[in-house]
């Protein structure tokens, strides 16, 4: 304690001050660890079993790029992605149209029970997607489904839900259900800071409500708008749960290469191509992180004034 | 909240009150179009479990079945493959509160660490974080069951735990939080007195950041009871599987029918029902941190 006066104006002692220029990687470092393990790790691992060939005969053999130039000329991975891109195009506007319409409505506070719909919007978003599949897969069924009830209680053709031209929208359908509300809320929030002078002065200038949505809620939306279709694309081009459960339901419309993670996952579970299947996971995050860097190009080469 | 006002007395004093009245009720109408729609398979699931499985199919899937069968449904699911399903429950809650937990202090602690201290690398490092954002999660999936398997992680719970309390979002939403919430005349006060710098941590910081840290523990404990793709890789033994595994495996083996396939209809049904309650009371019980952990999502 002999040393205290000068504590207080140097850190205490040469030993803490030390420990202080420590402390930023001890705080990091549980993070870091498995941020290591578990992402970092698997990645260099994967990528290093990538460059290798599992054969019935010789075992691992290196194989360089043969992988990668065998996933950029497989009809089984492509035919996957265009799956994904003809569902993303059909499901991701209608979901986040209707989002946004919901929040502008929702923000204007011109409905009854607002709370209610607010909450009952986001609800399904609490719902595993898998229990959300398998609600949707007892609807569509032909057994038991409610539709094709009502459609034998009127001597009408029962729908089928998962033939194979209506399974992407039945899928599509499920995704919908599970996502607007999420989406809602992130625009709803964003609304929410619209600051209030700027209604105001549109007030002022006698601006109609569809004035005041596309000239101002929507341009102050857009960062919001930007990150939830990047968010979509994400989403879109990785799905499994959904396709890989409504299987069970229709193993004809459905294959194992139906999206390219269903594929991944055949590859590594049933047939043991290892090295394949990480070459196959490894494009597919080339895709989508190029998918998601492309539109953001675009979108900021058509507003060079925002 | 000032800006719904606005906008509404604004519309009240252009249109007449009749006007207002009815697009209120046209908008309204609208809306429980889909509000329905959002309940149209829960209303399904709570009717279908309270039926038997011959009711499943000879009566309306939207009406109730000819005797009230809940309490049977519930007991066979509990008796079913010797109670099974009371343990994926357990496990799902275990891994997703551990997830949750560890998520909520390790982001904490790597996000103060970005906001309060300047060090070597700190600026790649918060990079690298950012960019893992952007990583497709299952794209991670293949890889991470690959070096599982090379580890002997492999029907290892630990191998779905410790992944999904890796949360780069929630870093970034405590890094934020703590540069806006924590003031550094208060750290360095408690440094002046003599405080160590774990004991700043647990005494000052993670009171101040409670609420941010509950947002990033929701997140993760719903993304991990939510996860089916890693559990579904990584664990093979039933007794080790969370409620999502389980249920759809069950599903699966119902709708390939035989072996008694069919019976196992309204105890799927039920389960479902029974495994998104703990999720819903969550979410409703905690709904404010829910929408902050979104909306700070969204400024980014």
């Amino acid at each position: 304690m002999s040393n205290w006066p000068a504590a207080a104006t140097r850190p205490a002692r040469p030993g803490g001050f030390t420990l202080r220029k420590l402390a930023p990687y001890l705080f990091l470092a549980p993070f870091v660890l498995l941020f290591i393990a578990f992402i970092v790790a698997p990645l260099v691992y994967a990528f290093y079993m990538s460059l290798y060939r599992d054969t019935l005969v010789g075992g691992r053999q290196f194989a360089g790029a043969a992988s990668y130039i065998k996933v950029t000329g497989d009809a089984k991975f492509w035919g996957g992605v265009w799956n994904l891109v003809l569902f993303g195009i059909v499901q991701v506007p209608i979901m986040l149209g209707l989002a946004l319409l919901f929040a502008i409505v929702l923000d204007r506070g011109q409905v009854y029970a607002k709370g209610v719909f607010r909450l009952g919007f986001f609800l399904p978003y609490a719902v595993p997607s898998v229990i959300a599949t398998i609600m949707w897969g007892y609807l569509y069924g032909p057994n038991f489904g409610p539709f094709t009830q009502m459609a034998k209680a009127f001597n009408l053709p029962p729908p089928d839900f998962l033939s194979p031209g209506a399974m992407i929208f039945s899928l599509a359908n499920i995704v919908t259900w599970e996502y607007v509300g999420y989406n809602m809320v992130i625009y709803y929030a964003a609304l929410k800071t619209i600051p209030s002078d700027l209604v105001e002065a549109s007030r002022i200038d006698g601006a109609s409500a569809w004035q005041f949505a596309r000239l101002i809620q929507l341009p102050l939306l857009w960062p919001a708008i930007l990150l939830t279709i990047i968010f979509s694309i994400n989403g879109t081009l990785q799905l499994f749960n959904e396709p890989y459960l409504m299987r069970a339901l229709a193993r004809n419309t459905i294959d194992s290469s139906y999206t390219p993670n269903l594929y991944a996952y055949s590859l590594a579970t049933s047939n043991q191509q290892y090295g394949y299947a990480a070459a196959v996971s490894f494009v597919l995050g080339i895709v989508i992180a190029g998918a998601s860097y492309i539109f953001t190009l675009i979108t900021n080469r058509r507003r060079p004034e925002q | 909240m000032t800006a719904t006002i606005d906008i509404a007395t604004f519309e009240a004093a252009k249109r007449r009150p009749g006007e207002r009245r009815r697009s209120r009720i046209i908008l309204t109408l609208l809306l429980s179009v889909f509000l329905l729609y959002s309940f149209v398979p829960l209303v399904y699931l709570v009717l279908s479990a309270t039926k038997t499985n011959g009711d499943l199919f000879t009566t309306f899937g939207f009406g109730f079945g000819t005797e009230f069968n809940l309490w049977q449904n519930l007991s066979d699911l509990l008796a079913r493959d010797n109670g099974v399903f009371m343990r994926w429950m357990f496990n799902s809650l275990l891994y997703s509160t551990v997830a949750g937990l560890g998520a909520a202090i390790f982001a904490t602690a790597a996000g103060y660490a970005f906001a309060k201290f300047k060090f070597v690398g700190r600026n790649l490092l918060f990079a690298l974080v950012l960019g893992a954002v952007m990583i497709p999660q299952t794209a991670l999936v293949v890889p991470i069951f690959l070096l599982l398997a090379l580890s002997g992680l492999s029907d290892n719970p630990l191998g779905v735990i410790l992944p999904s309390m890796i949360s780069p979002i929630g870093v970034y939403l405590m890094r934020v939080y703590i540069e806006q919430g924590v003031d550094d005349e208060l750290l360095d006060a408690a440094r002046i007195d003599g405080a160590g710098e774990f004991l700043i941590f647990r005494a000052i910081v993670l009171r101040l950041v409670a609420p941010g840290m509950v947002t990033v523990a929701l997140l993760s404990f719903v993304g991990t009871w939510n996860n089916y793709f890693l559990p579904l890789i990584v664990l093979r033994s039933q007794e080790y599987q969370p409620i999502t595994v389980g249920l759809a495996t069950w599903y699966q083996l119902a709708q390939q029918g035989g072996g008694g396939g069919e019976v196992l209809f309204s105890i799927i049904i039920t389960g479902a029902l029974v495994s998104i309650i703990p999720v819903i009371v969550v979410f409703l019980l905690l709904q404010r941190f829910w929408q902050g952990g979104l909306t700070a999502g969204s400024i980014k």
